[in-house]
């Protein structure tokens, strides 16, 4: 049994199947890539294990525990965080009461959840905005933002969802180098992404879906030259081609 | 047995009165996405230009309901160009500020009317108005027949527009995608604003409906706002045909409810459907739900 | 959460004082219009607490002042007992009722749950009128007034009503309820994500605010010793005057309501003595210029108000 097991999770959208019987074991410690083209279902995945959309059949298992219909916020509770594909910064907050939002998970007191949020920003290099409102952060600290916030509550796995997008290619080093820091402090990582360059840096192992179903499982290496993820992201011919 | 049938027919055909003035809010609804709460005070003006011509032209309101229909249009389109457009989209603390907007301009309204018109009981009776038929131990109302008859014409011509005509279609597309419809040559604000003067003309049309059965007082609109926005959320936001439904079943409803409760109680009738709407019937509701 | 200082500290001293020592040196008509202040702050700040800081705003919360008020009422029509008992019944009325109503509407969003409490209101207000047996229905209730015309006690009460309801706010909101609370207004996905259940924290908002409404509530009984459900379970002159006074001040802020309500209460009481019934359009009319020019209230739109008197011009930019 993994940390973070997902077994046969199947969602649907009226007669569209976003989620095609999904089963994988993510690792404690380790990072875990989930690709897959446009569309595939990786964020409807990561929105069933959180149940932001219950899962139609399958379940979910987290440290042993089944978490498949358990609400948002007690998954949260139990130590799953999760970071959004579209940045959801609590707009009118400053980026320290954001963090200490996070870490009021873990504490009643307002000067402990402040102490853990500096703590945290810290970590992840944001102290000189602390005060600053969060609507008035460029994207790239939006997103370092809400990673703090998440981990402001001490997770034991995140749910990193797309976190590169929409950053050039100096932020997006910045954040892979988040990411295994984050790893290195216990956090368990399972990531999805479609920055390649991001995926591929900072995965132990990956997966590629594609119409919700799987259609590789291995190392970054392996992936990248897999058939089925070639054939899926740039069509028959290239497979052919190789 | 008559009771039963009576009640049944009478609530259909109230329903379909009603119906009229919540298609009027639903294509406000499902262009703008936002909850239009003017919708019964601006019934109400046009019910008062309606009496206002009948008391100085002797216009019945069945004819007096052509002018209404384009002075209300006309004060839609203007509220909704310079004021509510204003606040469309603009980001303040309490979220509502649209919603609030249009309950403000009511009551606004209200008060304008009431200065005017006091709030004496008005109505515009003729012998017509309390003509009965009567059908196998039930007594219909000829009025309530009539009324409801223009209401269906009013029904099934809009369905015409909006199927058949290019800016009928129009108004289809920028409420299922405002951003589609911009891409397909469609302008949103002016489609926009000409639904709101078109849902008010058909306000206009069911408040006139209404006049010669019904007292006319300022505040008369409170309970046809809250049946309104009922037969919208039963019905679906948006669409004509469960506007038209939902208005026939709240109708009979509350005249069940009326008759066979309390006359006090029509009202609640209609709220509590509200509420169990709200909570339980999913589908096309669930999408508005989780805004 | 900004830091106190000494300037703040004096004002609030200085206000404090004032509002105690003055009221017995002012007459009859004044003591009046400070009641009803006191009263409406009550009410402006314990609507903020679920509607400013919580983001759920509600249309309908002329229900728990009326039910604050006919807790008392009741007692006094059926069993002849004193209304002040009411200062207990009425708000733990408002919020025995309250809590399921929360649970009902709040699985509600944004607009859909505003209406859902104005029909509540307007249910509440139809029942208490038609069950004539236990309300005494539209006749409405009439009570005795303990001190008959004297006005200070009553605003002394009212007084630490205002008070307390403020002080309860100030302590909420710097506390990880306060968070919890605006979190759950800025993004309420965002904030299950967290690990904050939403639905019991708004809760949380809701029994502060539906008891302080419920206490306005039964010190209006009271002091006007009569209650009929058109007057305190009405949609626009308690409902929605709530959430006016609340949206002039600055919604979101601990004194915004003060301020609002202030304003409000003076301002109708002035236009009513001036224009007489033609200050009844003038509110909405109001309303509707606030939401269309300064939504967030003058404290929250404090900048955009400077900006109007400031005499500054703009950099001129050269050139095309």
């Amino acid at each position: 049994m993994a940390y973070l097991d997902l077994n046969h999770v199947v969602r649907r959208f009226g007669g569209l199947v976003a989620v095609n019987d999904i089963t994988v074991g993510i690792e404690q410690g380790e990072i875990f890539g989930l690709i897959g083209p446009n569309g595939s279902g990786k964020t409807t995945l990561f929105n069933c294990i959180n149940n932001y959309y219950p899962a139609n059949s399958g379940e979910v298992v987290f440290k042993g525990i089944p978490i498949t219909h358990k609400p948002t916020h007690e998954i949260c509770q139990l130590g799953i965080g999760r970071t959004f594909q579209v940045v959801k910064p609590l707009r009118r907050m400053t980026v320290l009461e954001n963090v200490m939002a996070g870490a009021f998970l873990r504490t009643d007191s307002v000067t402990k959840a402040r102490d853990k949020a500096m703590e945290v920003l810290d970590f992840c290099e944001l102290l000189h905005r602390k005060d600053m409102l969060a609507k008035d952060l460029p994207i790239a600290d939006k997103k370092r933002m809400e990673i703090a916030r998440s981990l402001a509550g001490e997770p034991e796995l995140m749910l990193l969802d797309e976190t590169a997008a929409g950053l050039n290619p100096k932020e997006i080093e910045a954040a892979m180098a988040i990411v295994k820091k984050i790893r290195d402090r216990g956090v368990t990582c399972f990531v999805v992404e479609h920055v390649m360059k991001f995926i591929m840096g900072i995965s132990d192992r990956m997966m590629c879906i594609n119409f919700g179903r799987e259609i590789a499982r291995g190392t970054p290496q392996e992936i990248a030259s897999h058939l089925e993820v070639i054939k899926a992201y740039l069509g028959e011919e290239y497979a052919k081609g190789r | 047995m008559a009771l039963f049938g009576q009640t049944l027919i009478t609530g259909l055909l109230i329903g379909g009165i009603y119906a009229v003035i919540a298609i009027g809010m639903t294509l406000i609804m499902g262009v703008m996405k936002i909850i239009n709460l003017v919708h019964g005070a601006l019934m109400m003006v046009a019910m008062y230009v309606c009496l206002v011509l009948f008391q100085s032209f002797g216009l019945h309101p069945y004819i007096g309901m052509i002018p209404a229909m384009v002075i209300l249009f006309l004060i839609g389109y203007f509220l909704q160009k310079y004021s509510i457009e204003r606040v469309f989209g603009v980001e303040t603390i309490l979220p509502e500020s649209q919603v609030l907007l249009t309950l403000a301009m009511a009551l606004a309204i209200t008060e304008i009317v009431r200065l005017i018109f006091t709030s004496d009981y008005q109505s515009t009776y003729t012998p017509f108005s309390a003509k009965c038929f009567y059908l196998g131990g039930m007594s219909i109302s000829v009025p309530y027949l009539v009324s409801f008859g223009i209401a269906m014409a009013f029904v099934a011509a809009l369905h015409i527009f909006l199927t058949r005509t290019d800016l009928g279609r129009s108004v289809v597309a920028t409420a299922q995608d405002r951003d589609a419809a911009t891409y397909m040559g469609v302008d949103a604000k002016r489609i926009t604003n000409f639904t709101f003067g078109l849902g008010t003309a058909l306000a206009a049309a069911g408040g006139a409906l209404l006049l010669p059965i019904f007292y006319l007082f300022p505040d008369v609109w409170h309970p046809y706002l809250a049946k309104c926005f009922i037969i919208t959320i039963l019905g679906g936001m948006g669409s004509t045909v469960g506007a038209l439904s939902g208005g026939l079943v709240l109708g009979i409803a509350e005249t069940f409810g009326a008759t066979y409760w309390s006359p006090g109680y029509r009202d609640v009738v209609g709220f509590i459907i509200f509420i169990l709407v709200l909570l339980f019937l999913p589908g096309g509701l669930k999408r508005i739900i989780g805004r | 959460m900004a830091k106190k200082n000494w300037f703040s500290l004096a004002i609030l001293g200085l206000g404090g004082v004032a509002v105690v020592a003055i009221p017995p040196f002012l007459g009859g008509y004044f003591q009046h219009v400070l009641i009803l202040i006191m009263m409406w702050i009550t009410m402006a700040t314990a609507w903020n607490l679920l509607g400013g800081y919580c983001g759920q705003v509600s249309f309908g919360h002329a229900v728990f002042f009326g039910l604050g008020a006919y807790g008392g009422g009741l007692l006094y029509l059926h069993w002849g007992i004193s209304p002040w008992w009411g200062m207990i019944t009425g708000p733990l009325l408002a919020v025995i009722i309250g809590i399921p109503i929360g649970l009902i509407t709040f699985r509600l969003r944004g607009a859909y749950f505003a209406l859902a409490m104005l029909a509540l209101g307007e249910t509440f207000r139809i029942v208490f009128t038609n069950w004539e047996s236990v309300t005494a229905g539209a006749v409405g209730i009439i009570t005795s007034r303990t001190w008959g015309a004297e006005k200070l006690p009553y605003y002394y009460i009212a007084l630490a009503i205002a008070a307390l309801s403020i002080y309860v706010a100030y302590r909420l909101i710097r506390s990880k309820y306060g968070y919890y609370f605006i979190s759950i207004r800025e993004d309420q996905d965002a904030a299950e994500g967290l690990g904050i259940p939403t639905t019991r924290y708004k809760l949380y908002a809701l029994i502060p605010s539906a008891f302080f409404t419920g206490l306005a509530g039964a010190v209006f009984m009271n002091y006007i010793a009569y209650i009929e459900p058109h007057l305190v379970f009405n949609l626009s002159a308690i409902s929605i005057m709530m959430i006016l006074a609340v949206m002039m001040g600055g919604a979101g802020t601990l004194w915004g309501p003060v301020l609002g309500a202030a304003i409000y209460t003076i301002l109708s009481e002035a236009l009513r003595a001036a224009i007489g019934p033609i200050s009844y359009l003038v509110f909405p009319v109001i309303a509707c210029l606030i939401i269309m020019f300064l939504p967030d209230g003058i404290i929250g739109d404090w900048d955009k108000i400077r900006r109007v008197f400031s005499r500054k011009k703009p950099a001129y930019v050269g050139g095309e």
